[in-house]
């Protein structure tokens, strides 16, 4: 019963968190609201037992990726009337659209039953069960090679990112560290032999 | 008992509001950016609860995935965002007309 409560406590507050990150006028709070929706994601995650991929979805989420958005927010000097204007003309698809998609999902998941398999409850676990204990198993069996592909794929993502935003400024005035490097004395210092001039 | 088609119902609902937000901001690139990222967490929500109620560690080791390609996107959109900021000083999808011809 009381995991039945929180699970409610913490998917209203997600939902309502989600709301606010769509309404909000400014994008800090949208940022900030994502966050709140990443933390309540996380405790549910929990309840359903996927502990390490709730403790990584904090850490890397609400660590990394909403701190990158974030700083990108404040960096840029947005003009938020300009964006403002025009926000509300929207509405009325936006709002049929996404009734569609809930009607269509709650008439799948909660009429049709999801052929009978929705109201199914979470198999017992074993009293000594780890849950990073199996990830890891099968993270670094069977799935060993989509790991090796998903670290390349930070890796390459990790490049872009620095390649696309690398600025080179033009006019100033840098060290060439391979041309001080190969520079040699005799191309520096030329020794000019001359007779010395005599007193008239 | 938390039962599945309540996990289920969450993520859609869920879904729902990231698609809205696609369409209500429509003028500002990080809000429609972090749209996705919550349609991406409502498709995690499946995987995790698919995963716990058949008893499938796979759906876990997805979710893994997708969180790695997640913040590899975020953070080459950002990227990209940024430069589109210095090259035109706005973020409105609709000054990004350059290719329209």
């Amino acid at each position: 019963m009381f995991p039945t409560i929180l699970f409610f406590t913490f998917a209203a507050t997600l939902i309502a968190a989600a709301l606010g990150v769509i309404l909000a006028r400014n994008p800090v709070y949208s940022a900030l609201l994502l966050v709140l929706c990443f933390f309540n994601s996380a405790v549910i995650w929990l309840l359903l037992d996927a502990e390490f991929l709730g403790i990584v979805l904090v850490l890397v989420y609400v660590g990394a990726v909403m701190v990158l958005f974030l700083f990108v927010v404040m960096m840029l000097d947005i003009n938020l009337a300009e964006l403002r204007k025009g926000l509300a003309s929207y509405w009325p698809l936006a709002v049929a659209i996404a009734g569609f998609v809930v009607f269509a999902m709650i008439n799948i998941i909660v009429v049709k039953h999801l052929g009978g398999m929705s109201m199914r409850t979470a198999p017992a676990l074993a009293a000594n069960y780890s849950n990073t204990r199996e990830l890891g198993t099968a993270l670094f069996t069977r799935y060993a090679y989509p790991a090796q592909i998903a670290a390349v794929i930070l890796l390459v993502a990790s490049v872009a990112a620095i390649v696309l935003t690398l600025r080179r400024r033009t006019g100033g005035k840098p060290q060439n560290i391979a041309q001080q490097v190969a520079v040699r004395a005799k191309d520096r210092v030329r020794i000019v032999k001359m007779a010395s001039e005599k007193r008239p | 008992m938390i039962t599945l088609n309540y996990v289920l119902t969450l993520s859609a609902i869920l879904f729902a509001i990231a698609v809205a937000g696609v369409f209500l901001n429509r003028r500002n690139i990080i809000v429609l950016l972090m749209c996705i990222e919550l349609m991406l967490l409502a498709v995690n929500f499946n995987f995790v609860a698919f995963s716990r109620y058949l008893g499938d560690i796979g759906g876990q080791i997805f979710v893994f995935f997708i969180l790695t390609v997640a913040a590899a996107e975020a953070a080459i959109g950002l990227a990209i965002l940024v430069v589109v900021f210095r090259e035109r000083r706005s973020i409105e999808v609709e000054d990004l007309d350059t290719l329209q011809g």
